[in-house]
């Protein structure tokens, strides 16, 4: 039914997402800067004043927790309601209804990109300097995009149905802020859990960055396959389940 | 060949209440309890042929905005069997896509987009959209700033920039003024003029009768009448003196 331009509408969508969250902000962009530098402070202040533990450079450790979870959390929870937000449009005009969860993911992909600036900035004045296994963290952050985008297509849609989601999207995240080891090292996790811990895209990220970030070595090839089989099998199940409960949008919404 | 098939068409929705709760779903999952429903369109057929336009009747309530979800496929129906052939664009409600914090400039370019015209189009109709809008001065502010009627020019002169082969119009110029709204069936005119189709509700017998040369006639999700548009709105009105 719809023939437009794909590309042209989801780029206007990210940008839309975007000017509408800085427009009226006076410090703008830079909010997306001082989230995690506040985080990264306190945390680092917790965890080598408080409880002193023996990690090098810990606020570049820090960061490499923080960055990927704060855009999972921001980008799962915004894509969550964003068919409900944006109902009167999906209710009036006929446009693929799976371009508005994704735009809103792309959306904060803006922030992450600042914010992945800060976290190299922050790799370079730690003098941990540039190593070739860099050419790594495009991949493993388009698998994080790209998991993220399939686990909204879900969550959103299911949203519309059942609007009590919203907040168990919300409880999830605030689990998973201890459940990621973001100020603690995958190595204090017990060995009996380790197996679980594996199966968190999100915690498999953190620790790719670190190989790649502090340690300069690749990530290893069984973590990046679980990677990028857990993003490419939630990219098409996220597909899949949207087209089918898409059918039911127009009653609920 | 007919461009629209409507055959057999029902629609139901379900009654709002408890229908988005847990425990409603799997109530009708789980035990197979039937929703309540009601028909907002029961059993509708009727055709549409290239360059005919078709007036819609009846009074609130009665399916005509359902239909034309239906028609632009925002929603599937329930029972018969719908074909459309052809771009649709939906005029249902001006402005759906409109943020109220970016520039009218921004919302030209997004409600572009999401009526479907491709980037290039876009840049080479902006000028003439804000040209037929005659907000030209006011283009750089926020939406939000914008009286009703502002908005209303804004929207109509994008969608109408669109170019479909159908036009849905749902009773969405009464907010503007009557020059503006004299530019707006000027170019409806010349739209139907150049053999494209048109979908009009209207309240108004006058502008049907303008617009269409067949009607249908709703009265609450059921068809009442379908024929020449003299008719069907004498029969119209006629039910609504003696009911």
């Amino acid at each position: 039914m719809w023939n437009g331009d794909y590309g042209f509408l989801l780029g206007n969508l990210v940008k839309k997402d975007f000017t509408v969250r800085y427009r009226n902000m006076s410090l703008g962009i830079f909010w997306s800067l001082l989230n995690p530098l506040v985080t990264m402070s306190i945390l680092t202040f917790v965890f080598t004043m408080v409880f002193p533990s023996d990690i090098k450079n810990f606020p570049v450790f820090v960061l490499c927790g923080l960055v990927p979870f704060n855009f999972f959390t921001m980008a799962w929870s915004s894509s969550t309601s964003s068919l409900i937000d944006s109902g009167n449009v999906i209710k009036k005009v006929p446009v693929p209804r799976q371009l508005v969860p994704i735009a809103t993911v792309l959306g904060n992909c803006v922030h992450l990109s600042i914010q992945i600036g800060l976290l190299l900035g922050f790799t370079l004045i730690f003098g941990l300097g540039v190593n070739r296994n860099w050419v790594w963290l495009p991949v493993v952050w388009a698998l994080e995009v790209m998991f993220v985008c399939g686990l909204s297509l879900i969550s959103a849609a299911v949203n519309v149905y059942i609007r009590d989601t919203r907040y168990v999207v919300e409880s999830v995240n605030t689990i998973l802020f201890w459940m990621v080891p973001i100020f603690y090292d995958f190595s204090k996790v017990p060995e009996r859990f380790k197996s679980i811990y594996q199966l968190n895209p999100i915690a498999a990220l953190v620790m790719a960055l670190r190989n790649i970030l502090m340690d300069g070595v690749p990530p290893g090839h069984i973590l990046l396959l679980k990677l990028a089989a857990s993003a490419f099998v939630m990219l098409v199940v996220g597909f899949l389940v949207f087209q089918k409960l898409k059918t039911g949008f127009y009653d609920y919404l | 060949m007919a461009l629209i098939e409507v055959k057999n068409v029902s629609k139901t929705f379900p009654h709002a209440g408890e229908a988005k709760l847990l425990r409603t779903h799997l109530q009708e999952q789980l035990l197979g309890r039937k929703r309540n429903v009601f028909y907002a369109l029961k059993n509708i057929s009727f055709e549409l042929n290239k360059g005919e336009s078709l007036g819609i009747v009846g009074s609130n309530g009665a399916g005509k905005s359902t239909l034309l979800s239906l028609l632009s496929g925002l929603c599937l129906p329930n029972e018969g069997q719908l074909s459309v052939q052809g771009t649709v664009a939906p005029l249902l409600e001006l402005g759906s896509g409109f943020h109220p914090d970016l520039t009218g400039r921004e919302n030209v370019f997004l409600n572009a987009s999401l009526l479907g015209l491709s980037r290039k189009r876009t840049q080479e109709c902006y000028e003439r959209i804000v040209e037929f809008s005659e907000i030209r001065e006011f283009i750089n502010e926020p939406v939000r700033t914008y009286s009703s009627g502002m908005t209303m020019r804004l929207a109509f002169s994008v969608a109408i920039h669109v170019e479909p082969d159908i036009l849905l119009v749902d009773e969405v110029l009464a907010v503007g003024d009557q020059s503006f709204q004299n530019k707006c069936y000027d170019r409806i005119q010349t739209f139907r003029k150049n053999g494209n189709t048109l979908l009009f509700v209207s309240h108004s017998p006058l502008l049907v009768s303008n617009f269409c040369e067949r009607a249908i006639w709703l009265d609450h999700g059921a068809l009442m009448m379908a024929g020449a548009t003299k008719e069907v709105l004498e029969a119209y009105q006629q039910s609504k003196v003696n009911p």
